[in-house]
């Protein structure tokens, strides 16, 4: 048992990346040092347990990323999916760090992989975490160890005490009793607010019942809710999220990311009432992957379906679940409850719209539609070669972007415009900062890397003076 | 056909999960394998299930390991399905049955081998021969018979040798052959992959050998195991090449070849078996088949008793205890041979053949439809 009753230098609360890497990096500053994660042992890690790679800048290659990446492609990528909601100085310095990120990283023993196959052809961008993210977790789990981290695994952290922006100390559920732990800095990296559909439904309403939640069911935004109760500053919009297509039969919560379907732009889609409604081959997946979550979770019903034929049937990964497949249109209809004319008349219109042009999986080709709305651009060939294909799709939300304001050394920003004196945050709790809206692959680590080691070493400096 | 069993059911359910996450791809042949097929039939299943090495990197990477409601645990349900394989190609085919209660048959067989030879010697020679020390030229041979030893290691080892050729040619057969002619590169990277045991190496790093963390802890206790049993084979190999072509008779001097390869062999089977069996009991349980247990263990005990009488045999060799080890330590080898088609042996003829299988594979395969 630890004992709770000594008042520790630094409590983070969160047992994710960001948390993670913020524990470490205080401690490796000399701090004494208490995590307190949701979860238990065996789920420990928060979404980065779902995870795959980080992005990261680099002047040219090295042993996992290609070519080089730099400061002004980077933010232009970042400014294009949050179409400018985003804060330029903040990002960038964000982008700046990232070069660091992966050899941090590797200190604690995490490796890195080149990447393979299915990986959406991020080589040149993201550095792969052999295993995925939850040997990433576990490297960092055991060098916490290593370092004297005090873990507590089931502990909950429900209310810090803030008075004048000062944090005193926190009310925790440790192992289901109640209990305090008392703190020289606070760092909050307990995530977002995904996981608590009835904060969901305050901007969803019922829509927010069809949301499958991707990652951890512990991202409650309990602290989240605290602190921005106690006089914090709130940024981000709260309806914007991470959130792709995912199958529709997935779980509601924890599916991870095997669930996600990458079929879209090799098939058209339609919702409920057999409309298309946004132009599945717009750019190549790894640039759209994330804006069709969001696109479902504003259809009827919160559902649409990805219809195809034989011939895309090796374009894509091969999903967990099994399309629904039928020898004619209207027989695929009546399977997944679609009115049968109008999804013959949809692949009707579709398929006299459809182009001559080359077929190309991999890359941006001609094969697209004329005269139809919305367009296909890419990747259109005609739905013509039975037996047809449907993979029913829903909203998978990966994490919410409603944060507290924090500054470029993660320090919380109060309501009135002053710093906290001693809270930190990183993570999913402080992207809003940064995603107003959208997503870039491998974002999501890259901030709480980058925010987690400056949380970390300034909750350490507190410390010390 | 006969119906799937349960196990090939699950593997396939777990595949089929893998098959869209593939974040393992980078620690062993299985995921870069099961990447490129997208269905998967029982003779698929099979070949992946004796591709693994059962390293573990895999269970301890996945986001769906139990308690998640997926409960992916491939190293454990490819163990089973392994032992189901076991007994599926077993030779002749009724003594698939063997694989069930593995640990007490190997048991039951090595203590069995023990009490025949010894109950042989003291029936055919003189009991008096058996208690007093033998020197010189065809000591050993006081003991047992030249004509007994040979013919009962002949038979033995002839059985146990042509009933796993039997076992390697149904699984050929069932995982669906190869076609094509012989070609020399696969072969290769095959024999490497089996000299170097690069699968248990996780991809550079290790496996998880105990816990989260990597180590080459199995690697290295498998390597010992492996190259001690080629050296003890080598000992007896160069053994008979003295008595039969150079007429040169046991018993040998310690800096003879044979004696050289037979003790430093003993050494290291002795060192590998007991390690792996070390690591058996450490290692979290999560990703292991409590049915293949009994079985691997009972395998290793005897791999290490057999070293373990070899070299007792040598260090008594001049006294009159040397009658009895040898005994003990023949009737273990006897054993041995017989059990080697029923019992943990055979992994290795059908993880070399799944490994020749991949290297072929991976040549003739185009690759992974990856997603754009």
């Amino acid at each position: 048992m630890a004992d709770l009753t000594q008042t520790f230098d630094v409590l983070v609360a969160g047992g994710g990346n960001a948390a993670l890497c913020a524990a470490i990096t205080a401690r490796q500053a000399g701090a004494t040092v208490v995590l307190a994660e949701h979860a238990p042992r065996t789920m420990r890690g928060g979404n980065s347990r779902h995870t795959r790679n980080l992005r990261a800048l680099h002047p040219g290659p090295t042993g996992v990323l290609t070519d080089s990446y730099l400061e002004e492609e980077y933010w232009d990528d970042l400014k294009r999916v949050t179409a400018g909601k985003t804060d330029e100085a903040l990002a960038r310095m964000c982008i700046r760090a990232s070069q660091h990120a992966p050899g941090f990283l590797e200190s604690c023993g995490v490796v890195f992989q080149p990447s393979l196959s299915g990986t959406l052809s991020l080589s040149r961008t993201n550095a792969f975490f052999l295993g995925g993210g939850k040997a990433l977790v576990n490297a960092l789990y055991r060098t916490a160890e290593r370092l004297g981290i005090v873990i507590l695994y089931d502990t909950e952290v429900q209310h810090i005490e803030v008075r004048d922006g000062f944090a005193t100390e926190a009310i925790v559920s440790h192992r289901g009793f109640p209990a305090r732990i008392r703190f020289k800095a606070f760092v909050a990296s307990s995530g977002g607010f995904q996981g608590n559909r009835e904060w969901l439904r305050k901007y969803w309403g019922d829509a927010a019942d069809n949301f499958q939640i991707r990652g951890t069911p512990y991202a409650q935004g309990r602290i989240l809710k605290d602190l921005l109760a106690q006089g914090v500053q709130e940024v981000g919009d709260p309806t914007q999220f991470h959130a792709v297509a995912n199958d529709a039969r997935a779980p509601m919560e924890d599916g991870g990311l095997a669930m996600r379907l990458d079929c879209v732009p090799f098939s058209i889609v339609v919702n409920r009432d057999v409309e298309r409604f946004y132009d599945e081959g717009e750019d190549v997946w790894p640039k759209r992957y994330a804006i069709w979550g969001r696109l479902i979770a504003q259809q009827p019903g919160q559902v649409a379906f990805a219809i195809n034929d034989s011939k895309a049937q090796m374009d894509y990964l091969p999903p967990v679940f099994a399309p629904y497949s039928a020898d004619s249109i209207a027989e695929l209809a009546g399977l997944i409850g679609l009115d049968a004319g109008r999804l013959e008349k949809v692949v009707a219109d579709y398929n006299a719209a459809v182009q001559p042009g080359t077929f190309k999986a991999q890359s941006l080709d001609d094969c697209h539609t004329e005269g139809l709305t919305p367009p296909k651009s890419h990747w259109a060939r005609r739905i013509d070669t039975p037996p047809y294909y449907c993979h029913p799709l829903k909203p998978g939300i990966t994490f919410t972007f409603l944060s507290v304001k924090v500054n470029e050394r993660a320090r919380v920003m109060m309501a009135d415009g002053t710093p906290s004196a001693n809270m930190f945050a990183s993570g999913e709790i402080m992207s809003g900062n940064i995603l107003g809206q959208g997503y870039l692959a491998g974002f999501g680590m890259t901030i709480g890397t980058v925010f987690g080691r400056i949380a970390g070493e300034e909750a350490a400096k507190i410390v010390r003076n | 056909m006969a119906t799937e069993s349960e196990t090939v059911a699950e593997a396939r359910r777990q595949m089929e999960i893998c098959n869209a996450c593939r974040y393992c791809e980078g620690y062993c042949a299985v995921f870069p394998a099961m990447a490129m097929r997208r269905s998967f039939a029982e003779a698929d299943l099979t070949h992946l299930a004796n591709l693994c090495h059962g390293c573990k990197g895999c269970y301890h990477a996945c986001q769906y390991a139990p308690p998640h409601p997926f409960g992916i645990n491939i190293p454990a349900t490819f163990a089973e399905l392994r032992l189901e394989s076991y007994a599926e190609h077993a030779w002749p085919k009724p003594m698939g049955r063997a694989f069930e209660r593995n640990g007490t048959l190997v048991t039951l067989a090595a203590s069995l081998g023990i009490a025949i030879t010894l109950i042989l010697v003291a029936a055919l020679q003189d009991p008096a021969v058996l208690y007093s020390a033998q020197t010189g030229v065809g000591a050993f041979f006081r003991i047992i018979p030249y004509w007994l030893m040979v013919s009962l290691a002949t038979l033995t080892f002839g059985y146990g040798v042509f009933a796993m050729a039997m076992g390697a040619r149904s699984y050929w057969r069932a995982t669906g052959g190869m076609g094509g002619s012989f070609a020399p590169a696969p072969a290769a990277e095959a024999a490497v992959d089996i000299l170097t045991l690069r699968n248990l190496g996780g991809g550079g790093h290790g496996c998880n050998d105990v816990d989260e963390g990597f180590s080459q802890r199995r690697r290295h206790f498998h390597q010992a195991l492996l190259y001690g049993f080629l050296l003890c084979f080598a000992a007896t190999s160069t053994g008979a090449i003295y008595h039969h072509v150079f007429g040169w008779k046991s018993p040998h001097a310690f800096f003879s070849l044979p004696v050289q390869f037979g003790t430093w062999g003993g050494v290291l089977m002795m060192l590998g078996a007991a390690g792996l069996m070390h690591t058996k009991i450490i290692t979290d349980p999560g990703a292991v088949s409590r049915k293949v247990l009994g079985g691997e263990f009972a395998m290793l005990a005897l791999l290490f008793l057999i070293a373990a009488t070899g070299l007792l045999l040598l260090a008594v060799r001049h006294t009159g205890a040397m009658g009895v080890m040898l005994a003990i330590h023949l009737g273990l080898v006897f054993a041995f041979f017989l059990l080697m088609p029923y019992s943990k042996m055979v992994h290795g003829v059908y993880r070399g053949i799944a490994l020749l299988r991949n290297a072929r594979e991976k040549r003739s395969a185009k690759p992974a439809p990856a997603a754009g």
